[in-house]
């Protein structure tokens, strides 16, 4: 069996934006059940919450493949 | 596993798709400004310009189906990424916004759209053209609407903070301006197209390439072909998110520009 190491540290990598992305919609999901009215002022705050996180393992896509 | 293994040692092995299967050949002769992504470009600009020319002409108070499409994208830019982030003054970057959104959607949608099927951005020069421009219009607006010498020193100098910690805040604010805005904001669409696609493509040849296999393996490869369908549907929602996102951060570092205390 051949393949790189890169890909099982990009495996490792991605846990903590998972874990992000993860608590940054669950409580986008909280606020927007307790005040429906909210809605609106929050998305903009929960996507880009959840594109920072996410840019952190793509990121490390990027790396694993280029390293 | 083993079995299978081994049944699949009989037929060629499997090459995975690599990055170096988005480098696409010219497709007259050897020149390099005649490969794929270039005319996707151009189709979107096209598509882009023709669908909203043709659904802004003939506008009337009772909208034709036409007219609604386009107006409902337009409203969706102009409310949700204009008005409730740039304020009254929205109106001056709304063609900006509203290209961008809709060149972004349209070359990402290229990516799962039958025959083309290849998202423009996963090559990432496209993504940096943006990003670069992006990071021009922002910084243009902000030293316009406060002068050149505030709109520095509020950077280098954020106000409001123990004169100790500028050692630390100064250089992560410089690199934050000038390197990781741009950077990030092409990275993140380059990333996630690269990713979409690679990912499809390697459901859709190994389910190909199981196909090819022994009889075991011929039984298996519909749950690949049906995990790359429900996958491209995934990569639709993806694509959409991902105009929505690069637009969004345009408006708030636009924003933050505007805002008169930093």
């Amino acid at each position: 069996m051949t393949g790189t190491l890169n890909l099982v540290g990009y495996g490792l990598a991605a846990i903590g934006p998972g874990l992000a992305v993860g608590m940054i919609f669950a409580a986008y999901i909280n606020g927007v059940a307790r005040q429906p009215e909210a809605r609106n002022v929050l998305q903009p705050i929960a996507f880009l919450g959840f594109a920072m996180a996410e840019a952190l393992a793509l990121f490390g896509l990027v790396l694993a493949f280029v390293l | 596993m083993r079995a299978l293994l081994a049944l699949s040692a009989k037929g060629e092995e499997f090459v995975p798709p690599s990055s170096k299967d988005f480098v696409l050949p010219p497709i007259f002769g050897d020149n390099a400004f005649t490969t794929k992504p270039i005319f996707l470009i151009g189709l979107s600009v096209i598509l882009v310009s023709t669908f909203f020319v043709l659904s802004a002409r003939k506008a009337a108070v009772v909208p034709s189906k036409f007219q609604f499409a386009g107006e409902l994208v337009y409203g969706f830019v102009r409310k949700d990424l204009g008005e409730e982030i740039l304020g009254h003054e929205f109106k001056r970057f709304m063609p900006y916004l509203f290209s961008l959104f809709t060149f972004i959607l349209t070359n990402n949608l290229f990516g799962i759209v039958p025959l083309l099927q290849f998202p423009t951005f996963s090559r990432i020069s496209f993504a940096y053209v943006l990003g670069i421009i992006t990071f021009i219009v922002f910084h243009y607006v902000g030293v316009r609407k406060q002068g050149i010498v505030k709109y520095v020193k509020d950077i280098l100098f954020m106000p409001g903070v123990p004169k100790p910690v500028y050692i630390l805040l100064t250089p992560i604010e410089i690199a934050t301006y000038l390197i990781v805005r741009p950077l990030t904001i092409s990275l993140r669409l380059f990333a996630n197209m690269f990713a979409g696609h690679l990912l499809l493509m390697i459901f859709i040849l190994g389910g190909e390439h199981l196909l090819q296999g022994a009889i075991g393996l011929k039984l298996v490869s519909p749950f690949a072909f049906a995990f790359g369908i429900a996958l491209t549907f995934f990569e639709f929602l993806v694509q959409c998110l991902q105009a929505y996102i690069f637009t969004l951060l345009t408006a708030l570092y636009i924003a933050g520009g505007l805002a008169d205390e930093h």
